[in-house]
């Protein structure tokens, strides 16, 4: 039932996406039709389908990451897989001239599998809270900081300024082909997540549960961190990295799936869909002449949500 | 006949050496030893927690080729460790334990288990017990044929202890049995069977009266039945015995 009311709210807020602001198709449909058409089809289409779908991999991913670290804070950003792919796709872009999109997204997916193995090496699978989430911060700081380096010695002096827009997070101008590419294999990924739900649910259970139902916890956590990767390197390439969707939307799902946090896979999708469509209305909304990239506008409005993950959190420990 | 548990050679390396096991329908079984002397591992290699060389069949079937559909029906495991991480209502923690949705069932363990107060409750707000009540009836939920319980009585109130070796005398039947891994070896008269374990081996199988008299009890406790109870070993026999 939530889950159809869901699906129908993330039909509407991309219908609302596509539509807003409606002003301009109007009056081009007035001058030419086939203008306003190619409008529709060429830039806000892709724009609507690279928002709809970051955010329902976000989600899943989130999702997935917390269900398999046994903990709800860990998610594409935090633990530096986000940081790990546009290392990966600055190092493929900046450094090695390519600009096939499909070898970007290769070169995306490939840092952020770097950036999970390294964080699971440091801190293990299901450490506690504080560990991960230092082994997380560490590798995002490290990936950021070596991101900026090699902007810095890029061999052309404008990387800087041209890698700004791309980075921070944004939907502008890109095209269908380039959305396809990368939706394509997210989504195939996140429904290959979906599919191990069951086994994410008993996770919840300890792994040694999980195992003697037939779960082998170590492929599982295998599967999850390669299926996370893809679509996170895959997204990053095209429109930057984008934080705190996968943090908040698994968190809201949880509350649809009574806790499960394997189950929850799917809404945190729909829920990741709207939040991230959402926030692109708005930055489309903000002042004329100036573009707020979406990846910003989600830090601003997360950070303080997040905090109040922690401070609710803090007090399930001690109560 | 054939067992219900034929376990043939099953090792862990290092902790486990080279195991067989039979246990037959209808048997309750204490699994007793000193700490560190190998009874979760054995748990553990039977329940297919930890890959291990050897086989393990149950019912006839081998265990570890059956998939997640069909294992709870075979057999389920219980870890010492009473952790869930995710808030998730008791009530539905033990339908975890199903494959296959099935509310009557998990109604019928509430009751069982005396759950009704807090079975809507999230397991992260349940004290210790409560919470190893819920566990319990996660594994009991699919009737499975072999029950491998660790420590399912440590810090449990009197009138639990009593009650839950009574729920286990019912469960298990003419086609199922438990093998229940237990601190308190006081406890093990409630037992059909008893195995000793202890340096990573099977050191006495015996029926429970017999293990309380035996030697090789002592030998591994380092205890010896007294007046009214368990003394420790005088010092000079314990270094005899090393």
């Amino acid at each position: 039932m939530t889950r159809w009311l869901l699906a129908a709210a993330v039909v509407i807020v991309a219908l609302a996406h596509l539509l807003i602001p409606w002003a301009p198709l109007v009056e081009l449909r007035r001058a030419s039709p086939d203008t306003a058409w190619l409008l529709l089809s060429q830039i806000r289409l892709p724009r609507t389908l690279l928002a709809l779908g970051y955010g329902a991999v976000l989600g899943t991913v989130g999702a997935a990451l917390q269900a398999l670290f046994a903990n709800p804070l860990a998610s594409p950003d935090i633990t530096g897989s986000s940081s790990g792919a546009a290392l990966g796709a600055v190092f493929a872009s900046y450094w090695l001239g390519l600009t096939g999109p499909l070898a970007l997204a290769a070169a995306g997916a490939t840092g952020a599998l770097l950036a999970l193995v390294v964080v699971v090496a440091l801190a293990g699978r299901r450490s506690d809270s504080n560990v991960l989430l230092l082994a997380g911060v560490a590798v995002a700081l490290a990936g950021g900081a070596a991101t900026s380096l090699l902007l810095a010695l890029a061999p052309s002096p404008f990387a800087f300024y041209d890698s700004f827009e791309w980075l921070m997070g944004s939907f502008i101008d890109r095209s269908l082909p380039q959305a396809a590419l990368a939706l394509i294999p997210a989504l195939v990924c996140c429904l290959l997540l979906m599919s191990r739900g069951r086994a994410l649910d008993l996770l919840a259970l300890g792994e040694d549960v999980a195992a003697s139902v037939g779960y082998r916890p170590q492929r599982l956590a295998l599967q999850v961190i390669i299926l996370s990767s893809i679509p996170v390197g895959a997204c990053v390439s095209v429109c930057g990295a984008i934080g705190f969707v996968g943090l908040l939307a698994p968190y809201a799902a949880r509350r649809m799936t009574r806790g499960h946090p394997g189950r929850a896979l799917l809404p945190a999708a729909l829920v990741g869909s709207i939040l991230l469509l959402l926030a692109d209305i708005a930055v489309r909304l903000g002042p004329p002449g100036r573009t707020i990239p979406v990846g910003v506008l989600t830090t601003v409005v997360g950070a303080p949500l997040f905090i109040w993950i922690v401070v609710t959190m803090r007090r399930r420990v001690t109560a | 006949m054939t067992p219900l548990l034929e376990a043939r050679a099953v090792t862990l390396a290092g902790r486990l050496r080279p195991t067989d096991l039979d246990l037959g329908a209808g048997q309750l079984v204490a699994l007793i030893g000193p700490n560190g002397g190998g009874k979760t591992s054995l748990l553990r290699a039977l329940a297919d927690v930890e890959r291990t060389t050897g086989e393990v069949r149950i019912g006839g079937e081998l265990f570890g080729d059956a998939g997640p559909a069909r294992r709870p029906y075979l057999a389920t495991f219980l870890p010492a460790s009473r952790d869930v991480v995710w808030p998730i209502a008791a009530r539905d923690v033990i339908a975890l334990g199903l494959p296959k949705p099935n509310p009557g069932r998990v109604n019928e363990l509430i009751d069982l288990l005396e759950l009704e107060p807090f079975a809507g409750r999230t397991v992260d707000r349940l004290s210790t017990g409560e919470r190893a009540r819920v566990l319990l009836a996660r594994a009991l939920a699919p009737r499975p044929k072999l029950l491998l319980l660790d420590e399912p009585l440590s810090n449990l109130d009197p009138y639990w202890v009593l009650r839950l070796l009574e729920v286990f005398r019912d469960v298990v039947s003419t086609s199922s049995s438990a093998l229940v891994a237990l601190h308190d070896i006081d406890r093990v008269g409630a037992f059909d069977r008893s195995l000793l374990v202890a340096g990573g081996a099977i050191q006495a199988d015996l029926p429970p009266d017999d293990m309380l008299r035996s030697d090789a009890l002592a030998d591994a406790f380092g205890i010896v039945r007294s007046e009214g109870g368990w003394s420790l070993r005088p010092r000079a026999d314990l270094q005899s015995s090393q």
